[in-house]
């Protein structure tokens, strides 16, 4: 068993100061890149059309699973709404849904598939490889399997057992349920918490006790679906603006206030801004302050999500709160996941002791659902005792600091190197634009060939045009680690023209050295 | 005496009309009706338009006024602190057949734990093997990275346990039903659906934005009619009829009721009718049936028959999560449709490994686990009726039963003080909690949950507790 070593850089010195700041660039998108990807979705779609065709007139085989009702029900699902899957998910679906056998630290074990038949179906070969893993939301490094905080995992499995079987409100809290709450509002520094067992279920589940019907909801666009679902179960009126766009917000939220509800014109009940610390598949911040100083003026409520930003952002890993030196009182619901930085699962949500105590009693979670496993509830406390550790020397800061020079580092030398990298310097999501679908499979596959798993990404889950590659930083890359997939990125971005910015015309690896 | 009008202005008005007439014969056809249609025209915005109300634009000073005023409410309404959920009981220790209470040991009635697997050493084991090899988080959803291998096996293990094509696991109970209705259902789809179904379907059935159709809990009869109705508005439409998808929600066992659904008769009304069913067991998988298979085989019905059945892992398997399975053609579509598989982490391994292990002690020939607990649970539903006094929800192989007390006696007060008194004799039983924005409310009732090893002797001190505690509440 491998020990995650921090690197061996032990006095690094941060390459850039901590200016909170920093301006956020998105180069356009250059025409060329555009008109192909266009051109791929055209041929994707005729061969598309062509294959279904063959399909339909059984000169080709059906692959793939079939109803097992008699005729006489109404089809399952919408062929049209499948054509996407069948024709142009499927074709890559081996860079998706990898399955690793091993902890998802810095480097994984992936088990080795092979396809015979494009994808329909997979075997494995027995075999696990190792690769550099820059897939997984590990940010600070404390996906471990051995350690201290393992030992009082295990420890926890002794004394608790695995599970509860019985919901908050009736006898599923432990004293263990209470200690991680109170740890938690003194980590962040508001009133009190309350944790929850699912990320997701935190926002789809809370959201609509706290705003109903008669409430407005103004959202990013660019919102994670488990608050978009959430908003939508509250039943409250939803408008959505443009990303980050505070002056659009801003308009939002005069007209809402001078014109009032649809229809009836009364005035609205409460008016709740969502918006995410650090977007996932931008690497954008949230503007915090002019948000705070918004909300303060417009008498809003702001719920801010911090799923990957909590121990990933600021100089003590308290977010973005904390990044951006905001008053955390300022934020009227924090809500984050334990699942990236902390290496467990579940969620949380933070503020004022009445909202807490509100939650508590009407949240669907609270109510319904099983109370969180008593070992990840551990793993949890541990990584918070070192996390609120203030001492430099120690486990908890050296990871906060590890991370922001591994994401500096790995920012800069990507960008020079001419890759269009989206977000803010700071976060340590770095998404790399691919465009078109075929370069998303293609440098997949090419980076994986060279012992490095990548996330990429495209429709639906980016725009049409704009396809990614998304690369996750983790205080357990060391800086050979970054180095290696920084000289695999320049082979392979070559080999897919992806070099392509102007604003950073492309130097080679070894002349961004620094 | 004014301007006479003498006889040459009348003779020049008269050959004036006279011309006039003249030159409506020489004019065109169409021309005449284009003119009289313009005319009715006129008339009518005269005479019958209700004037349009001209828009008055605010102007910013009395904008700025409005946002002034403007006063939101409170973030949220004031709470009592007296509120049960704000004064819940703090444990320490595993969750089992008993509890630590006030320092003394009681018999734990309260938690869904029907298998005893809650602090089961074999199970503590495999996970903390799996902590030992995989750490605790799975850091990323499914699609990134998120799969490990221990997952694809519990998968294989669930759909064989069930005799299915495929299996799906979610990392929560709740978001399990929760979210596999919405990735089938869509907004013009029919759902017919129980109106006994428990707080987590309701929300699944809600956030499909389906057509719903609620029937009397377990009443066949009122389901039919339903059908029938559908049948024959479908008729009249067959070409938007073939569009519609619809499906019957049910549970197998209700946890709000303890009874069991009639699926013999839904079976056969699914192929007269044409409907899908999904049938969500969490409380009867490993509970009811020979070997923890579930209502299909207490009803001896086909398992193929039903289209999809999901289940938790958190009640008589004892971890943390939920799966659905079927065949593949069903399961498969979850993968990318359903959202909190998509776009939620993965199930903590350590979690996984624990219920693959329960897996296996529910596999194993000749333990009788699932005999003893229906037997067991008949009994109890025999000595819960011997008292005489107390309403017996429930089927009597169910192991969760709600009591109630008659009728008008039937308040949260009195039920608290029983479970109250029953604590201090040491008992630990619980009222059944719900939210206000239930579909449809059950009575105040105390849910009553069965353990597999409960002994005959701690089965009569139960009932001799409710007992003594019926006497005191009706003095």
């Amino acid at each position: 068993m491998t020990k995650n070593k921090l690197s061996s850089n032990d006095n690094y010195t941060t390459p850039v100061a901590e200016h909170p700041s920093l301006e956020e660039v998105y180069e356009a998108t250059p025409f060329s890149e555009a008109f192909w990807t266009y051109v791929n979705y055209i041929i994707l779609n005729i061969f598309g059309w062509f294959r279904d065709f063959l399909r339909k007139t059984r000169i080709e085989n059906r692959k793939g699973s079939a109803e097992n009702n008699p005729p006489g029900f109404v089809p399952l699902y919408q062929s049209y709404e499948s054509f996407y899957t069948r024709n142009v998910y499927q074709r890559i679906a081996d860079c998706f849904n990898r399955p690793i056998g091993s902890v998802p630290g810095g480097k994984l074990d992936l088990l080795e598939r092979v396809t015979d038949d494009y994808n329909w179906s997979f075997k494995f070969t027995g075999d696990k490889i190792t690769k550099i893993n820059l897939g997984s939301y590990n940010y600070l490094g404390f996906a471990n399997n051995n350690g201290q905080i393992a030992n009082n995992v295990i420890n926890s499995i002794k004394t608790n057992g695995v599970a509860t079987a019985s919901t908050t409100q009736e006898f599923g809290t432990l004293i263990q349920h209470r200690k991680l709450e109170s740890l938690l509002a003194r980590f962040l520094g508001t009133e009190d918490a309350v944790a929850f067992g699912m990320g997701f279920a935190t926002n789809a589940l809370n959201i609509p006790s706290i705003v109903g019907k008669g409430c407005l909801i103004l959202s990013d666009e660019l919102n994670h679906t488990s608050l978009v679902l959430g908003s939508r179960l509250s039943c409250a009126t939803i408008k959505v603006y443009r990303h980050n766009d505070m002056e659009h917000l801003e308009r939002l939220l005069r007209e809402a206030i001078v014109s009032g509800q649809s229809r009836t014109h009364r005035p609205w009940r409460k008016i709740l801004v969502i918006v995410e610390g650090v977007y996932s598949m931008e690497g954008s911040l949230c503007k915090l302050p002019e948000l705070i100083e918004l909300k303060k003026k417009y008498k809003a409520y702001l719920y801010l999500d911090e799923a990957h930003s909590i121990g990933a952002m600021g100089s003590h890993g308290r977010g973005v709160v904390d990044y951006w030196k905001c008053d955390v009182n300022d934020v009227d619901i924090l809500m984050g996941t334990f699942t990236k930085s902390f290496a467990a699962a579940g969620g949380y949500i933070a503020g004022k002791k009445e909202l807490i105590d509100h939650i508590r009693v009407s949240s669907h979670a609270a109510a319904y659902a099983t109370s969180m496993s008593p070992p990840v509830i551990e793993q949890i406390v541990s990584v918070l005792n070192l996390l609120i550790d203030e001492n430099e020397e120690h486990e908890g800061r050296k990871r906060i600091n590890q991370l922001a020079w591994n994401t500096s580092y790995f920012r800069q030398r990507l960008s020079k190197m001419g890759f269009i990298v989206y977000g803010h310097p700071h976060s340590p999501v770095v998404p790399a634009l691919l465009y078109s679908p075929s370069k998303i499979a293609a440098f997949n596959r090419e980076m994986l060939k060279r012992g490095v798993a990548v996330v990429t990404v495209g429709f639906p889950a980016t725009p049409l045009v704009l396809g990614r590659v998304r690369f996750c930083l983790s205080a357990s890359h060391t800086k050979e680690m970054l180095d290696e997939v920084l000289k695999y990125a320049e082979e392979v971005g070559d080999l897919l023209n992806m070099r392509q910015s102007k604003l950073n015309p492309k130097k080679s690896f070894h002349e961004t050295e620094f | 005496m004014g301007s006479p009008v003498n006889r040459d202005d009348i003779a020049r008005l008269a050959t004036d009309f006279y011309s006039l007439l003249e030159s409506f014969k020489q004019t065109p056809f169409y021309h005449l009706i284009f003119e009289i249609f313009l005319i009715l025209t006129v008339l009518w915005l005269v005479c019958f338009r209700k004037p349009r109300p001209i828009a008055k634009k605010l102007t910013e000073k009395e904008k700025q006024e409005l946002i002034d005023e403007w006063q939101p409410e409170p973030l949220v309404p004031p709470v009592d602190t007296n509120h049960p959920a704000l004064n819940v009981r703090v444990l320490d220790g595993i969750v089992g057949k008993t509890i630590e209470i006030d320092g003394r040991k009681s018999l734990n009635f309260a938690t869904f734990n029907f298998l005893n697997f809650v602090g089961n050493q074999r199970i503590a084991d495999k996970a903390i093997q799996a902590v030992q090899k995989y750490g605790v988080g799975s850091c990323g959803p499914r699609g990134f990275y998120g799969t490990i291998d221990i997952h694809l096996e519990l998968e294989e293990r669930l759909a064989r346990f069930f005799n299915f094509e495929e299996g799906i696991i979610y990392s929560y109970g709740f978001s399990t039903i929760a979210s596999i209705i919405p990735a089938y259902s869509k907004r013009n789809d029919i759902l017919f659906v129980d109106e006994g179904i428990h707080y987590a379907i309701q929300k699944g059935v809600e956030a499909s934005r389906s057509t719903v159709k609620w029937f009397r809990h377990n009443d066949i009869n009122d389901l039919e009619r339903l059908l029938a109705e559908q049948d024959k508005h479908d008729k009249k439409n067959p070409k938007k009829a073939s569009t519609i998808r619809r499906f019957l929600i049910i549970e197998g066992l209700y946890m709000n009721y303890g009874d069991i659904c009639p699926l013999p008769r839904m079976v056969e009304l699914k192929y007269k009718y044409k409907y899908r069913i999904f049938m969500d067991e969490s409380v009867s998988f490993g509970t009811i049936g020979q070997t923890g298979r579930g209502v299909t085989e207490y009803h001896n019905v086909d398992r193929q028959k039903i289209d999809l059945i999901s289940s938790t892992l958190e009640y008589s398997v004892g971890s943390i999560g939920g799966f659905a399975v079927g065949s593949s053609f069903v399961i498969d579509h979850q993968r990318l449709s359903a959202q909190g598989y998509c776009f939620s982490a993965s199930l903590p391994p350590l979690l996984a490994a624990a219920a693959i292990e329960a897996l296996n002690i529910m596999d194993e020939e000749n333990s009788g686990l699932f005999e003893t607990l229906m037997d067991k649970s008949k009994r109890l539903h025999k000595k819960l009726l011997d008292i005489k006094g107390y309403r017996v929800l429930g089927e009597d192989i169910s192991p969760l039963k709600h009591l109630s007390l008659a009728n008008s006696l039937n308040t949260i007060g009195r039920l608290e003080y029983i479970v109250e008194f029953a604590q201090t004799r040491g008992i630990t039983i619980t009222i059944a909690r719900y939210l206000n924005d239930e579909h449809h409310l059950p009575e105040p009732s105390i849910r009553l949950i069965l353990n597999v090893e409960m002994t005959d002797e701690e089965l009569e001190f139960l009932c001799t507790v409710l007992q003594e505690a019926l006497v005191k509440v009706t003095a």
